[in-house]
């Protein structure tokens, strides 16, 4: 059986691939995948450390997980709804162009 | 009116009456709003969602009837009723109505969308206070999303407006960076404890374990709270996002949801990590004193109103974390009373300047303020009075606020960081005397009229009422309100009482 630090390893670099995803993307789309990754990262963990766990029969990270899913879910139709507003007003999604507040 | 809902009621349901009754009415909301024809203004779905959170502010004061009880969770320990989570739970009713009523007079007219504004607004609150009665990290988690989605779409509200989605899409891509980092941190502390009750996190962490993880647990979540609170490093959001959201979302945004946040990061530290207090001291130390340092000296630089309050605002939170420093449960007591007092002003700061500034942020600057005074003389005056509270000069909320939090510090030992705070205090007067003196100023005869409204509506003057009042009772007769956040921070920590009672001589 695979151990569980290879399930954190795995978590550990698809949370780092997503923070890199997230924090050198100028499409707003791109890093809005960026963020996801971290969040499934995170899942993959609770999942992992569940079944490991001394109470897999509890099932608080497995339900942890599936209510992470559909908050992410929530979250993301929420996102791309800003990113169609954002696009509206300046045809771009790019991040780097979005300068009308500085100071 | 003593109504016995204790023996009305199951005692779950009872818990989370105030959030079950603002999800009735935020539904309510929604669907009047959907079979209402498209001409009709919306306007009187504001006063259903006032109601609305009238009758949750009610609930949650009769909640005291559930302290009876011997047990205090309830849904199989996920949620509790304590003095802790009934004091946030009015401080947030409290300012959720005082942001509708400015919104129903702020508005434009016929303003499309109008009912989801005021639903979204139900709804966020729904989250905030789910919030701070939650003590299990998935109720945790799912309190924390309802209110920050809510607060992401409220952020973006002025589409019309280019800077609406700019401000919106930059909150919300920050704030789900921190959601991760958050949950990342929650699966950490899941694995190291096997559990994901605070309470029970806290016997595990003191019993060992595995140290290394659940620092890094502790890490993470530290920074998905801290962006929530706009605590420096994690404030860049800040003054875009305030200066893109409309006038009395940003009323909402910088207080409510940040008193939610405050009351999870006093639940997680002192509730799951009170063993790990030497670690999270000093952290919370440099915290303070950058977000202070870095509030103060960029708001110097600012000419728009609202960039100026987001930037004292990130600094506030610096004067309410310096509280921290405290020891024990007097830290936590500043800590809730300072949460109170800034709320009070800041809400009432906003709403002037929607009034002055105008929904769509017609006058922005500094120098747009110019004569505010002699033109509606109401308006300058709330805003004077509002803006001598945030410097923190006896007699309003502001001072008793920073004068608790800064004594426990000292208390705590952390004199470094009181010195500092007292600088950052007279720093911070610079600019706030900046725009005093300009609402102050002779208008010029060109200097442009402020939209103001005239008269100033029914809802609108009750609002600033409602935060004049609650600054002044707070700067004059703190002693009740401190009280409940005394007795609050005791439930959380039921050791060194003694020291609250020192704490509490007024």
């Amino acid at each position: 059986m695979t151990p569980l630090s290879a399930y954190l390893l795995v978590a550990a670099l698809l949370f780092a691939v997503g923070l890199a995803g997230a924090l050198t993307r100028r499409n707003a789309v791109l890093v809005l995948i960026g963020i996801e990754m971290m969040l499934n990262a995170a899942n993959l963990n609770l999942i992992a450390f569940w079944r490991f766990g001394a109470h897999p029969e509890q099932l608080t990270g497995f339900l942890f997980a599936i209510f992470s899913i559909a908050v992410a879910a929530a979250e993301a139709a929420v996102g791309l709804a800003l990113v169609i507003a954002l696009w509206r007003h300046t045809r771009s999604v790019n991040l780097d162009e979005q300068t009308r507040m500085k100071g | 009116m003593t109504l016995d809902l204790l023996h009305l009621m199951p005692t779950d349901l009872f818990r989370i009456l105030p959030e079950v009754v603002l999800t009735i009415t935020g539904v309510l909301i929604m669907l009047v709003d959907a079979s209402l024809p498209p001409h009709v203004d919306r306007r009187n779905l504001g006063w259903l969602a006032a109601l609305g959170t009238v009758f949750a502010l009610l609930a949650s004061q009769a909640q005291l009837a559930l302290l009876q009880l011997a047990e205090r969770t309830g849904f199989y320990g996920t949620v509790e009723t304590s003095t802790f989570s009934i004091f946030f739970h009015v401080l947030i009713c409290g300012i959720v109505l005082v942001t509708l009523l400015i919104a129903l007079d702020t508005l434009p007219e016929n303003g499309h969308h109008k009912g989801e504004f005021f639903a979204l607004i139900t709804f966020g609150a729904v989250g905030m206070c789910l919030l701070t009665s939650a003590v299990e990290l998935l109720v945790v988690f799912i309190a924390l999303e309802i209110s920050s989605i809510a607060t992401y779409v409220l952020a973006g509200y002025r589409k019309e407006n280019g800077r609406g989605p700019e401000a919106a899409i930059k909150y919300f891509l920050l704030g789900s960076f921190a959601t991760g980092f958050f949950l990342y941190g929650i699966a950490m502390v899941f694995g190291a404890t096997g559990s994901t009750v605070i309470s029970e996190i806290a016997t595990r962490v003191h019993t060992g374990g595995h140290p290394g993880l659940i620092l890094l647990a502790l890490g993470l979540m530290l920074v998905g709270i801290l962006f929530k609170v706009s605590a420096a490093p994690f404030h860049i959001w800040t003054p875009d996002v305030y200066e893109g959201a409309p006038s009395p979302v940003v009323a909402l945004m910088s207080t409510a949801p940040k008193a939610a946040a405050f009351a999870l990061l006093i639940r997680i530290l002192y509730g799951a990590f009170p063993a790990l207090q030497p670690i999270w001291t000093p952290l919370l130390w440099l915290v303070a004193v950058l977000s202070m340092t870095v509030g103060n000296l960029a708001a110097l630089r600012q000419h728009n109103v609202k960039r100026m309050l987001a930037y004292s605002s990130i600094a506030h939170a610096g004067y309410l974390i310096a509280a921290f420093a405290g020891a024990g449960n007097t830290g936590i007591t500043a800590a809730c009373f300072y949460t109170a007092a800034y709320a009070s002003m800041n809400v009432g700061a906003f709403a002037v300047v929607t009034l002055i500034s105008g929904y769509e942020d017609e006058l922005p600057l500094i120098k747009d303020f110019r004569g505010v005074l002699y033109r509606t003389p109401v308006l300058g005056g709330a805003l004077i009075f509002f803006l001598i509270s945030l410097i923190g000069i006896p007699f309003t909320g502001g001072f008793f606020g920073k004068f608790f939090s800064f004594t426990t510090a000292m208390g705590g030992g952390a004199v470094w960081l009181v010195l500092i705070g007292l600088l950052n205090s007279g720093l911070a007067a610079a600019y706030y005397l900046r725009l005093i003196v300009s609402i102050a100023q002779k208008p010029e005869g060109e200097s442009p009229v402020p939209p103001v409204a005239q008269p100033i509506g029914v809802a609108v003057s009750a609002a600033l009422m409602l935060a004049i009042a609650a600054t002044l009772v707070l700067g004059i007769a703190p002693g009740e309100v401190l009280k409940n956040a005394a007795e609050g921070a005791y439930e959380l920590m039921p050791h060194s009482m003694q020291m609250v009672n020192s704490l509490v001589f007024f």
